[in-house]
């Protein structure tokens, strides 16, 4: 895991406890971003050569200077490569769709949403970052700095954190079980855990799983039976235990 | 009641609290103007969550519970403490006041920064003058032969691209060459002492061979309607680059690090007025310095008034700093 915890103190004296981004996630966001940068340049070239060849935007003729022509195609893709971070940071308050994808966002160094300043900052030092080819002077200061972050982010006062978007409709669904099963919470959190995770678990080891949970939440749950029961109905078990139907 | 019961029902009876808290953030995330009741809420949901957080910490230790409620504590963090939306009155102070000061605080590198450039074209001027067969060092075969058949590389340039486009390349050059020159501070100044140093080379040295064939003057003339304001915007660049560099090698803060920042954050409120500058700068050597029909006096008119309209800009006089005191 690449996972470093950055505490803040906060107006309420409750601290805020932040995971700092690594250079995975970093670099995870980043190459997201490129090709989404990347596409949409080459859409606005394609769509600009399909206008071209249906007349809406028909090319300059021979002897006239083509300005008008030449910019129309150059300046939307120059836009695009140029401004998209700043503008996604900007209009994304400290997010962009590839750092979404990431799930890390971008904070000033107390937590708060980095201002319109410190994001153009941040991207004007992508100059220094990107030497001498492909990031690695960014990626280096990475590796080596306690906030994971690059220079740009040192000069504006910024890292990335970890964005757990999903965690509070977690809480709430945790809070809402709890309401209606006996289970204690830890068992509780195991169990929902497991529920959330079972798709993408291989089937024999979601089936194993399973088994070592109800033996610990449902003692009454003969050891055999659970042994013949499969997957699909030792996760039926555990959701109506969830759901307080079962005996616990 | 159990202790396992006791959390239980915390966890039972907070869940529509939570519930109605991601409404709030959701809604908060949305609206670009927050009335007095939606941030009154908000900052009472922050306050909640603190309360939870706390509960949490303390009974639950890092579960799940506790680890979900940090994120979303961190997030009701991040949505109160936002920064203001720029106003007309903030960029208008950006201008008026702010840039100037910063200008101020750059004169003593600007100084140094000027006699590097000069003393930089100058040695650029002698290695040429000296040592004719060096000019492949800064300039490309084909524009030593424009050069040795009589012609400037930059005559007939409307011909082979509009000036339209001829302004943009330019710009963009120029303020990525400026942008450079500040950055590159951060390697202690010795960056930004590099560039201008290396930018004072080539056109002392550029001068110096078209001289040899008599052409000195027509590289000045096509020079001085831009130049005037395009080299000083490059060399107040340079002198922020320095300032930077001086911020890492002479902290006046606690650290080398708040220093830096400190320095930038600065720095980053002079940058849109140069980058400005260098736009019209642009379109000046887009529309004017290339086209023959601009004769010597109209072009040194172009290039004193508008070096005289960045004064006054980077003063903030032409914001109306003098009458807004």
């Amino acid at each position: 895991m690449d996972r470093d915890e950055f505490t803040i103190a906060s107006a309420t004296g409750v601290e805020v406890k932040l995971d700092v981004a690594g250079a995975g996630s970093r670099a995870y966001a980043f190459i997201i971003d490129f090709h989404i940068r990347l596409i949409l340049a080459i859409a606005w070239f394609v769509a600009f050569a399909l206008l071209s060849i249906g007349h809406v935007f028909p090319p300059p003729k021979s002897h006239d200077t083509p300005t008008t022509y030449i910019l129309a195609a150059i300046l939307p893709a120059l836009a695009i490569y140029f401004l998209y971070h700043p503008v996604a940071e900007v209009l994304m308050r400290g997010r962009t769709p590839g750092k979404r994808t990431a799930k890390v966002r971008l904070v000033t160094t107390s937590g708060a949403t980095p201002s319109t300043g410190a994001i153009l900052i941040r991207n004007l030092f992508r100059l220094v970052d990107s030497l001498p080819a492909l990031y690695v002077v960014g990626l280096a200061c990475t590796l080596v700095t306690a906030r994971n972050v690059r220079i740009g982010d040192l000069a504006a006062g910024t890292m990335l954190v970890h964005d757990r978007t999903d965690a509070l409709a977690a809480l709430v669904a945790l809070g809402s079980l709890a309401g209606q099963t006996k289970l204690d919470t830890a068992a509780l959190e195991v169990a929902r855990d497991l529920l959330e995770r079972w798709r993408t678990l291989e089937d024999s080891h979601r089936a194993m799983l399973a088994r070592a949970l109800l033996r610990r939440i449902d003692p009454g749950a003969d050891r055999l039976s659970l042994e013949m029961t499969d997957a699909p109905d030792l996760r039926a078990r555990i959701e109506s235990i969830l759901r307080g139907e079962a005996a616990q | 009641m159990s202790e396992a019961s006791g959390t239980r029902g915390w966890l039972a009876a907070r869940a529509p609290v939570w519930r109605t808290l991601g409404q709030i953030a959701a809604k908060t995330r949305r609206s670009r103007n927050l009335s007095v009741e939606g941030a009154q809420e908000l900052l009472d949901g922050y306050r909640s969550l603190a309360r939870d957080l706390a509960t949490a910490r303390r009974t639950l230790g890092g579960s799940v519970v506790t680890n979900a409620l940090e994120g979303v504590y961190g997030s009701f963090h991040a949505l109160i403490d936002r920064p203001p939306r720029n106003s007309g009155a903030a960029v208008l102070r950006l201008l008026r006041t702010e840039a100037p000061a910063v200008m101020r605080s750059l004169s003593a590198p600007l100084l140094g920064v000027t006699a590097l450039f000069v003393l930089s074209a100058c040695a650029g001027w002698w290695l040429i003058a000296t040592f004719p067969e060096l000019v492949g060092l800064i300039a490309s075969e084909e524009m030593v032969t424009k050069v040795e058949h009589g012609e400037l590389w930059t005559d007939g340039l409307l011909n082979i691209t509009p000036s339209s486009v001829l302004s943009i390349r330019i710009f963009s050059n120029n303020i990525a060459v400026s942008i450079a020159a500040v950055c590159f501070g951060i390697f202690y100044g010795l960056g930004t002492f590099y560039l201008i140093a290396l930018n004072g080379l080539m056109l002392g040295a550029a001068f110096a061979f078209t001289h040899q064939y008599g052409m000195a003057g027509a590289l000045f003339k096509f020079v001085v309607a831009h130049g005037t304001v395009e080299l000083s915007v490059i060399c107040i660049a340079g002198a922020a680059g320095l300032s930077l560099g001086e911020s890492l090698a002479r902290p006046k803060l606690a650290s080398r690090l708040e220093s830096f920042q400190q320095r930038v954050a600065q720095l980053a409120k002079l940058l849109p007025l140069l980058g400005a500058l260098l736009i019209v700068c642009g379109l000046i050597e887009g529309y004017v310095s290339p086209d023959p029909s601009f004769p010597l006096a109209s072009r040194l008119v172009i290039g004193a008034c508008y070096f005289l309209v960045m004064l006054a800009a980077l003063s903030g006089r032409l914001f109306g700093a003098g009458r807004a005191a």
